[in-house]
């Protein structure tokens, strides 16, 4: 068994998984696609957790063991796995399961990308990366982004969900009318964004931590670091906002996608147009 | 205070507290940092400049765009979060204080009618009997009451966490914490460099800005070495470095390995590892084709050097012993490029006990011999030398910063209060935070206190 079948096997897991909660919004009589959509995620989930572990140890065989956590593949496929993590915290702690119709797409794209476009071979780690820091500092930074895309997968949710609202007839049967109403999307959104900026910031910290450990500045201004600073500004803004005037609805919805929107960009477009420290884009 | 004085104050005051600055200058540092991530910052490189108009150019120096982190503008934007973040704080932490250390501990009709979770039992019997029971209960299930007899009524008050009200101070405070520690780094610290080549000890370094800095002690370049990986990429950057003090070795800073990711420090000053080079001088001799009229001709490492027609040459690697790389010829040799006059480029090895090898070459090098006698080379270890002395301060602000967050978002102030009164018990509560999970937390409340409870309906 290699780590690379189980990666494949994780992907069609996804896609089953979004198919699913497809099927549980096309088709709302029957519940159980929304308990399948749930339950083949968390099988996907388990099954890439044991993949990483096992692509962890096979680097070992090769003799130049690290985490997988130093290049785009290997980022790409745990950022799915975060994403799916947090997905997973969530629909057990609140229940909306049809969510993930709007969350599982940002972990199939990830992992079919990781699977079908990209190199994974494993690579000795260059000595920049040689550290237990570069664990930490992915970790939660990559947890942080997970609980942004899931905030966003809610966001346009709670935006088609509201659009609807508006114009919908009284016991009108439409598919939108399966998505949760609209102030507990908005109240999701609020939370996952609550579990994000905290690990944002401690990602950040750990970065800085681990460049004033390697290079003797805690910051440089590089592209990267600008760019999650960017985020954290924006996230900032959008507790600020919340918490201070209420902001919340189409407003709030609008600035988690706009956050979202720069997170990526700090992820992968920093690493594919602007040249930096974290280089491990190219 | 005059009414006059007050109107001019106020909106400034009211200015420098508002949300809508604070929005202001977050979106605005958001969107301005984007310009530092696109316009190479520092000095930029030659390519870059040459790719952009003069007005541009121009434009950009005076704007600041690089060099933009340090502007006046961007410190003025960081200035006015500061100020914001201060005057927020003052406007708001008195009467968070006050709520703090001198809660309302008396359910009055106003502050009954703001609380949304509420409940009303029925009971019957002796009031300090069900006033006691109360209290029992809202010590096991939440905290112990402060119980005050007032208006013929017993108010019992109970709370948890109202200090997690101040988290989202520290937060604040901690990035003025922060803004602190980079003022003491930059004011008091250095980033500098330093070559040192093998077997050589140095005292001063570089600062970035071309400064010199005298260490107080030396450092000596033991050795330095580079691992590879099987497929050529670099394993590990290696030098050993010796701490001096008046020229002889510091106890316990003798021949310390110095890898990337694991720098030394000596008195708050840190070395990192960096770079490396090869520093040497090679000597080379050019003759006619058969051996006469000899002429001498040194390159340094890495360096070049002009040909008699006028070719550049280059020096690009050199060995004292050629055996193991090229079997039956002996003797140092010389990897060169040459740039001849006609525009041409080649690459080849010079020998120096084989002439006749040399000499193939006499077409690239205007016809004149070219010999290598070898040379001595040294590698150096370039270091990265820095001294922060406002770094804990920074990590302390990072630190009450976390802390602050996890406390602001996940412990809240919860509050209730019990009235008992004629058979009464009224019951409301509030959360800072998370009213959905405390207003369950209020009807598992109100179900243990009927269960203590003699009720009316029960009779």
């Amino acid at each position: 068994m290699t780590s690379s079948l189980l990666f494949n096997i994780t992907t069609l897991l996804y896609l089953a998984s979004m198919l699913a909660f497809f099927a549980a919004i096309v088709n709302r009589t029957k519940l159980f696609f929304g308990a399948a959509g749930s339950y083949i995620a968390f099988g996907g989930l388990l099954l890439q957790t044991i993949a990483i572990g096992l692509r962890w140890k096979e680097s070992y065989t090769l003799g130049i063991g690290h985490a997988p956590l130093s290049n785009l593949y290997e980022s790409v496929v745990f950022f799915s796995w975060t994403i799916v993590l947090i997905y997973g915290i969530l629909d057990l702690k609140y229940r909306y399961r049809v969510i993930g119709a709007f969350v599982m797409p940002f972990a199939l794209l990830g992992m079919a990308w990781a699977q079908l476009g990209m190199k994974s071979g494993i690579e000795p780690l260059v000595p920049a990366l040689q550290s237990n820091w570069l664990l930490y500092h992915v970790i939660t930074c990559f947890l942080g982004y997970a609980a942004f895309a899931v905030a966003c997968g809610i966001s346009i949710m709670y935006l088609i969900r509201e659009k609807h609202d508006k114009v919908a007839q009284a016991n009108e049967q439409s598919i939108v009318a399966t998505f949760p109403p609209s102030r507990v999307l908005d109240d999701l959104n609020y939370k996952s964004i609550m579990i994000g900026f905290p690990l944002l910031t401690l990602g950040i910290v750990t970065g800085a931590a681990w460049a004033n450990y390697a290079w003797g500045t805690y910051w440089s201004w590089d592209p990267k670091e600008t760019w999650s600073l960017i985020v954290w500004f924006i996230y900032a803004a959008f507790l600020h906002a919340r918490i201070t005037r209420g902001w919340a609805g189409r407003r709030a919805a609008w600035l988690s996608i706009i956050g979202f929107a720069a997170t990526i960009f700090c992820y992968l477009g920093v690493n594919l147009l602007l040249s930096g420290l974290h280089s491990y884009g190219g | 205070m005059t009414t006059n004085e007050q109107s001019g104050i106020r909106p400034i005051w009211d200015f420098f507290c508002s949300l809508k600055l604070t929005m202001f200058t977050l979106i605005t540092l958001a969107i301005i940092s984007i310009i530092g991530t696109i316009i190479p910052q520092g000095s930029p490189p030659p390519e870059y400049l040459q790719s952009i108009s003069q007005t541009k150019l121009k434009l950009y120096n005076v704007l600041g765009f690089f060099d933009m982190y340090h502007s006046w503008w961007f410190i003025l934007l960081l200035s006015l979060l500061s100020i914001n973040l201060i005057a927020c704080s003052i406007k708001r932490l008195p009467g968070i204080w006050k709520t703090i250390t001198q809660p309302v501990m008396v359910m009055g009709d106003s502050l009954e009618k703001t609380l949304s979770n509420l409940t009303i039992i029925e009971t019957r019997g002796d009031s300090s009997t069900i006033r006691d029971r109360v209290a029992a209960v809202m010590k096991t299930e939440f905290a112990d009451p402060v119980i005050t007899e007032e208006g013929g009524a017993f108010h019992l008050f109970a709370q948890k966490a109202p200090w997690s009200r101040l988290a989202v101070y520290a937060v604040h405070l901690s990035v003025l914490v922060i803004f602190i520690g980079a003022i003491i780094g930059s004011l008091f610290g250095y980033k500098g460099f330093v070559n040192i080549v093998e077997g050589e000890s140095v005292g001063k370094v570089m600062s970035r800005s071309n400064k010199e800095i005298d260490l107080g002690f030396a450092v000596r370049c033991e050795k330095f070495s580079v691992a590879h990986y099987p497929n050529g990429a670099p394993k590990e950057f290696k030098s050993i470095l010796t701490v001096l003090e008046n020229g002889k070795p510091v106890a316990g800073f003798d021949r310390v390995p110095v890898i990337v990711n694991d720098p030394l420090s000596y008195k708050g000053i840190t070395f990192y590892q960096s770079s490396y080079g090869k520093l040497g001088e090679h000597e080379f001799i050019i003759s006619d084709p058969d051996g006469k009229n000899p002429q001498p001709l040194r390159i340094q490492s890495g360096g070049s050097a002009k040909l008699p027609d006028g070719s550049g040459i280059c020096l690009q690697e050199t060995t004292q012993d050629v055996s193991p790389f090229q079997p039956g010829v002996t003797g140092p040799a010389a990897q060169v490029e040459v740039h001849m006059a006609n525009g041409g480029n080649k690459t080849f090895v010079i020998y120096g006990n084989n002439a006749a090898m040399n000499r193939m070459n006499l077409s690239y090098t205007g016809g004149k011999l070219v010999q290598y006698s070898g040379g001595e080379e040294f590698m150096y270890t370039g270091l990265q030398v820095a001294k922060d002395p406002g770094v804990w301060t920074v990590w302390l602000g990072c630190t009450l910063m976390m802390v602050g967050i996890y406390i602001a978002f996940f412990m809240s102030h919860r509050r209730v209060w019990v009235r008992v009164q004629n058979g009464t018990v009224t019951v409301g509560g509030n959360s800072s935070k998370n009213q959905g999970g405390f207003h369950l937390f209020m009807e598992q409340l109100v179900t243990k206190l009927k269960k203590q409870l003699p009720l009316e309906d029960n009779q």
